[in-house]
């Protein structure tokens, strides 16, 4: 036997050969891209020569010249723009962060209770998720302002709860907190204890791998967390008074006003994610497998332990990336504020500023810039938390 | 031979179950009762009820002003919900300023929806093929042509005057129809294995994705008219059907790559072996799995589509939700309570047709189970 030279591979016609192929397309696509921004490109160009506009991104340090009602830095009319985009970003992180913590609270409730063994809880956490689910957002929103906190009554008839809590159709009116400079070591005491507590899980954590002994940890952080600030306000004499509202004139004077806009996004917005919540929160723990239940019930767990050590942390691996997206829509969503008038970033930004300065290109491309930014390290973020509770297999 | 036996050859008869799990009384005790914490829940919830649930009624259907003339009978104190309002408005919810004697065009895009839709959901109904063709490709083009006007004789009718419900359906109805072909091709765009479109596509959709919708509708009512040549404008009824499009979708993409990664690996191999190119594959083997697949994704992105649409009030659009909100300023039927009736309408509007979506998605995917998911 005699080896033959192989045959050359068949020649096929060079338009068939896949790599090839592959690679015309790719440029089709990419020529076809670059052609559609050129002519964008170019188009804008000619429309903004024509109308006289200027570009550039130099008005950031220009007078704003208009007011904000609600702010979280100083600012007045005489501030920036740059100040101005600053107020409508934090206002914008402040919804975004106190949605995110009410609807998850909200939403976990509501996601057991529909899970309950209980007829009535049960229907009533369904029917609030199926209302909720199935209605705009935008649409609840106006509810909630237009006809809820627009008309609660005028502010010589608010209602008045605990003597110092004071609700009108200016918003709600709440005391405000006032620290003398002894406070200072209440504080640090706090900061104290809080250390103390994590010490404390982690060694018992650690000796309960050992040795399997428990420790009533909660009960103790507990009692570590109250009862050492406590000690030292009580010691070091540091006082705590509340600026309560009150009606002088025709408004109410001190403590802390939540104009009804504020009011209405949070309660809105919360109330509606956490029925998208509770859902995600429900299917997770739906999609624990009823034998890990027997599991624990057979190995003679108690109801508490069971839903806490076995049952929970398996659901947090399905419940965290449908939660992420969650958080997302409720930043994204956060925006929908500007039709109540509450000055959050697209309202200041790319409402006012905007009109303004005419700047439309610029604004829109440092407003969307902005929710990418806030939209990846929301997701970075959840991502670190799920790598933690994922569990790690064989 | 004795007749001694020690195994029964006759069944005793079972023993009635426990009263307690029986009968109302055991329904009770399971659901209502159990423990003492479910006592106590049950309770706080009937207490609940009881709180809420008279004055809710009183407010919708006892004290409710179902016929008036005007506002002054819902400015009575104590009266309800003002219905009536609503009724005398029910005109200018569902067409908005088209004009009066045109409204016969909207009713016939009504009546033609409905005759195209209710078989095409229908599964038991025949000719599937056909009747997709003309719902998604034929009938948007009748509905065009009748309420715009400008040709077979009828008169011009400029977008600005659609309104209401029309325009809320109209933009739903244009977005799910634009965006599901659009997505579908952005999803197999992010699983290509040629990397700029890849790239292309994963841009695409994560930029839509991380930006809200109302931040996408400023831009295409102030961006589109820049990018468009010298002397074309674009309608903004139009440009916000763009908007809703894009945005939809990227959201859509992510539901199709979902099902395309849920499928096993051996048919996109079976697919190959059998000689099928990337178009015949995708076409005849993938996609019909794949979508299949994703019908409660991508119906959910419908109803979050159908509910977005109520953002288009922002940039100037009359639909629903704006001819509610604008009717409040209307003083003839100024009440206390007319907002909040107003609200109610278009929740109930909106509620319907998203609660119609879901449901008809849970029963199509029960009947399309079968029993291959992994």
């Amino acid at each position: 036997m005699s080896d033959k030279p192989r045959k050359p591979a068949p020649k096929t016609s060079f338009f068939n050969d896949p790599v090839i192929r592959g690679r015309l397309y790719q440029l089709g696509v990419l020529l076809l891209v670059a052609f559609v921004f050129a002519t964008i490109a170019h188009n804008t160009a000619e429309n903004l020569q024509r109308q006289n506009k200027t570009t550039g991104f130099d008005f950031f340090w220009s007078t704003s010249g208009f007011d904000i009602f609600f702010t979280l830095i100083p600012y007045s009319r005489a501030s920036y723009y740059w100040e101005a985009f600053l107020v409508g970003l934090l206002n914008t992180m402040l919804v975004s962060v106190l949605g995110i913590f009410f609807a998850t609270i909200i939403g976990f409730i509501v996601g057991i209770a529909r899970l309950s063994s209980n007829f009535v809880i049960s229907r009533l956490a369904t029917f609030y998720v199926e209302t909720i689910r199935n209605i705009p957002l935008l649409l609840f929103l106006f509810f909630w302002y237009f006809a809820v906190l627009k008309s609660m009554p005028s502010v010589r008839e608010s209602y008045v709860l605990f003597g110092s809590v004071a609700i009108n159709n200016r918003g709600i009116n709440i005391p405000r907190p006032l620290f003398d400079s002894d406070f200072n070591l209440v504080w640090i005491a706090l900061l104290v204890a809080i250390g103390i507590v994590v010490a404390l899980r982690r060694w018992t954590k650690k000796r309960m791998e050992a040795t399997g002994e428990r420790f009533p940890l909660f009960s103790t952080a507990l009692a570590i967390l109250v009862f050492v600030p406590g000690v030292v306000w009580m010691l070091s004499g540091a006082e705590l008074t509340f600026d309560v509202p009150e009606l002088a004139g025709f408004n109410f004077r001190g403590g802390i006003n939540l104009p009804p806009e504020f009011v209405a996004i949070v309660v809105g917005i919360s109330l509606y994610t956490a029925s998208f919540i509770a859902e995600t929160v429900r299917a997770g723990i739906l999609a624990v497998n009823k034998g890990q239940t027997e599991a624990a019930q057979s190995l003679g767990m108690k109801e508490s332990d069971r839903l806490r050590l076995v049952i929970i942390p398996q659901a947090m691996r399905v419940i965290i990336p449908p939660m992420t997206n969650q958080y997302l829509n409720l930043i994204k969503n956060s925006s929908l504020a500007a039709a109540i008038g509450y000055p959050e970033l697209v309202s200041v930004f790319m409402g006012t500023t905007l009109n303004q300065t005419g700047r439309a290109i610029e604004v829109v491309f440092v407003t969307m810039l902005v929710y990418l930014t806030l939209s990846l390290s929301t997701s970075l973020l959840m991502n670190w938390y799920n790598r933690r509770v994922t569990l790690v297999e064989r | 031979m004795y007749k001694t036996s020690f195994v029964r050859t006759d069944m005793i008869a079972p023993m009635a179950p426990p009263p307690s799990t029986v009968g109302v009384k055991g329904w009770l005790h399971t659901n209502l009762f159990s423990t003492p914490g479910n006592t106590l829940l049950t309770i706080v919830g009937v207490m609940f009820l009881l709180w809420i649930v008279p004055p809710l009624y009183n407010f919708l259907i006892g004290n409710a002003v179902f016929v008036a003339d005007d506002g002054a009978a819902c400015r009575i104190e104590g009266a309800g919900a003002c219905w009536a309002f609503i009724w005398d408005r029910m005109n200018f919810f569902i067409y908005g300023f088209y004009p009066q004697d045109e409204q016969w065009r909207v009713n016939i895009c009504f009546a033609l929806g409905l005759a195209l839709i209710v078989p095409l959901l229908w599964p038991a109904a025949p000719y599937k093929i056909a009747n997709a063709v003309l719902f998604f490709l034929v009938y948007p083009v009748i509905v065009l042509i009748l309420l715009r006007g400008g040709s077979f004789g009828l008169s011009y009718v400029p977008t600005e005057s659609w309104g209401g419900l029309t325009v809320t359906l109209i933009i739903g109805l244009a977005g799910i129809v634009c965006s599901l072909p659009l997505g579908i091709l952005l999803a197999l765009g992010r699983r290509s294995e040629l990397p700029v479109i890849k790239m292309l596509c994963i841009a695409f959709i994560e930029l839509w994705r991380a930006v809200p919708l109302i931040t996408v509708l400023f831009m295409a009512s102030v961006m589109l008219p820049l990018f468009a040549p010298q002397g074309v404008t674009v309608d903004k009824l139009l440009r916000a059907v763009i908007g809703v499009t894009l945005f939809e979708a990227a959201y859509l993409a992510e539901a199709v790559r979902g099902g395309l990664q849920a499928l096993p690996r051996g048919q996109y191999e079976a697919a190959d072996s059998l000689g099928l190119n990337y178009p015949k594959s995708m076409g005849l083997v993938i996609l019909p799995q794949a979508l299949k697949l994703t019908i409660p994704g991508i119906v959910n992105s419908f109803i979050s589509l159908f509910k977005d649409t109520s953002l288009v009030s922002i940039v100037g659009i009359f639909d629903l939700l704006n001819t509610v909100q604008s009717s409040q300023s209307d003083l003839r039927w100024g009440s206390p309570h007319q907002a909040v009736t107003g609200y109610l309408f278009a929740a109930a509007v909106f509620w319907v047709f998203c609660f119609g979506m879901s449901r008809y998605s849970m029963f199509m995917e029960r009947r399309l189970d079968t029993g291959h998911t992994r």
